[in-house]
């Protein structure tokens, strides 16, 4: 148990690691809240005098095939690849969450099946089950998030599940039962503050898997459509020049291992911090 | 429990896990606009073709027995007709799978290849920086895209210094391997993260552990040491986490194919989806699932074999 002036006490020296990842991330971040502020020209201005320019002075990450000025690109697909990141993490954080929840506290045969169903979705190998359900149910970004919920949930569902079951043989826990504490009030207001730490900290390491995740599908065409300017989309639009113009696959990928960096430099951090075991 | 039962036991386990790969894939198909029926014959098949499939697969009958006559014609290796090759899903998967599997297969070489002297270097410095930089080299592998390494690798190493082919796959064995360079080095990259991680750790532990300063104590050589101790416990987590990162390689080889344009079964799966090819899609899902589940239990053999404990 970490009183709050440990807590405290640490935070002054916040690990070099984690104080770069949270930088990262921050950049991010203002990126996708307010691009207009910092990008140099509409993401979407054609301008035929700079098409394929190279990086210069006017144009830091060069231009397009249509002269459109790729650093202004870069800065405001940040608000797609940010939204990935929350929305593709948050539907298997509540669907798992509750599943690991329910199963380990009651355990039963319904806590058997949630673990078969675990295994059965774990032999599926994740992009391609993702990439069936997404071709199934048509690209685009609603449906990445509808496939992500249906297969991710599991990874959640695992770790919340072993937590509980901790929670759930140590005194406080007893103490509840014996205040004659209903079973709802113990499962989400004693355990599921207590068991949260670790999924929280995993939470923010997946969010850092799902960017590479949803530019990856971007890229071959089933995540975000065009003209959406989003990462993978982006570096997919510059792989037929990038014999002459480097520069429009070079900078859109450098932004997502920026993020993929930043988001687990962040998770790890945390990880080391509350002292949660990976 | 004895050897063989355990054995038997983990091989049994694998009929109700193919029959319930079998129902997910089943469900998938449920949920198309249109139905298993155009699931099966794309969206322009003709009313006696349409006919013909409900009467064969039993569309009109209960779920239970729909089911059961997917299982039974899955068990053969009929999954349907390709709508766009006009030929069983099972053949054009068949073609194409060497080809996939020489490209993981030579990944995992790769990334042990690049994992292990690292892991040794980056443990005998720990903290140091020959350590630091090649843990922070790999946290950047691991934050990148399979598709952007691959593109960067083609712009320098085939764009740039031309030393490799740009994209394709040749015609003689040697060609093909040749092809298979880059791709499999871009594949390998993140399961040698992995890798080197859990290497580095298992030797961290091993160099501080009783038993070395023994063996140091009696006069053996620091390096001999280390190689024999080192070398078992190594070996069965390296096997582990190769069996467990099979799907993630498999997965990854979707994306390292398309950008390679390697005439694999992960490329066939991106096409597929373009083409509206579901027969393919679901007889490839069905495929790599049963691929990854008997992955896990030659992983849970070997690793027995290596640690009788397991078995017990």
């Amino acid at each position: 148990m970490k009183g709050r002036a440990g807590l405290l006490g640490r935070s002054l020296s916040i690990p070099a690691p984690l104080a770069l990842g949270a930088a990262i991330v921050a950049l991010i971040l203002f990126c996708a809240v307010a691009p207009g502020a910092i990008a140099p020209y509409d993401p979407l201005a054609f301008d035929y005098t700079a098409l394929l320019a190279p990086p210069s002075a006017a144009h830091p990450f060069g231009a397009d095939n249509f002269g459109r000025d790729i650093l202004s690109r870069v800065i405001y697909a940040a608000r797609i690849d940010i939204q990935i990141a929350l929305f593709a993490t948050l539907g298997p954080l509540v669907i798992g969450s509750l599943a690991g929840l329910l199963g380990g506290f009651f355990g039963g045969w319904p806590d058997i099946l949630l673990g078969r169903l675990v295994d059965l979705v774990l032999t599926f190998p994740f992009l391609v089950i993702v990439i069936a359900i997404v071709a199934v149910i048509g690209p685009g970004l609603s449906n990445l998030y509808v496939a992500v919920s249906l297969v991710g949930w599991v990874f959640y569902a695992r770790l919340m599940r072993a937590e509980t079951i901790v929670q759930k043989q140590l005194d406080y826990v007893a103490a509840a039962r014996g205040l004659g504490f209903g079973w709802a009030r113990i499962l989400f207001r004693h355990i599921l503050p207590n068991a949260a730490r670790p999924i929280l900290v995993y939470w923010v390491t997946d969010m850092a898997l799902k960017i590479l995740l949803g530019s990856s599908l971007g890229y071959l065409g089933l995540g975000a459509q065009p003209p959406t300017a989003e990462w993978g989309v982006l570096v997919a639009d510059g792989k037929n020049f990038f014999t002459q113009a480097w520069w429009m696959t070079f900078f859109p990928g450098a932004a997502i291992v920026l993020a993929g960096l930043g988001f687990s430099l962040v998770g790890d951090g945390l990880a080391d911090l509350m002292d949660v075991k990976r | 429990m004895s050897r063989a039962t355990y054995i038997a036991g983990r091989v049994a386990q694998i009929v109700p896990t193919l029959i319930l790969i079998g129902a997910i894939v089943f469900a998938l198909t449920r949920f198309l606009p249109g139905g298993p029926i155009a699931a099966l014959l794309g969206d322009k098949a003709s009313d006696e073709t349409i006919a013909r499939i409900t009467a064969q697969y039993g569309f009109d009958q209960p779920m239970l027995v729909q089911f059961g006559k997917f299982l039974n014609l899955a068990a053969h290796g009929d999954l349907g007709d390709s709508v766009a090759y006009h030929m069983p899903a099972m053949r054009l998967i068949a073609d194409r799978l060497p080809v996939t599997l020489t490209l993981t297969g030579f990944a995992v070489v790769i990334a042990l290849g690049l994992a292990t002297p690292l892991a040794f270097v980056a443990a005998s410095y720990a903290n140091r920086w020959p350590d630091l930089l090649i843990r922070g080299l790999f946290q950047v592998g691991l934050s990148s895209p399979i598709f952007y390494i691959g593109l960067l690798l083609l712009t320098v190493f085939a764009a740039g210094l031309r030393w490799f082919p740009v994209g394709g796959f040749g015609d003689t064995l040697s060609d093909q391997l040749y092809h298979l360079i880059l791709p499999s080095l871009t594949l390998a990259l993140s399961l040698s993260a992995v890798l080197m991680r859990s290497l580095r750790a298992s030797i961290l532990v091993i160099l501080n552990a009783d038993f070395i300063d023994f063996a140091r104590a009696k006069g053996l050589p620091a390096s001999l040491v280390l190689r024999r101790h080192v070398m078992r416990n190594a070996i069965i987590s390296t096997v582990t986490i190769v069996g467990l990162y099979v799907g993630e390689l498999l997965g990854g080889a979707v994306i390292t194919e398309t950008v390679f344009a390697v005439p694999g079964v992960g490329r066939l799966m991106v096409d597929s989806i373009f083409a509206r090819d579901y027969p393919v899609i679901q007889a490839l899902t069905l495929c790599l699932a049963v691929a990854v589940s008997l992955t896990f239990i030659v992983t849970d053999l070997l690793q027995m074999a290596l640690d009788p404990r397991i078995a017990r």
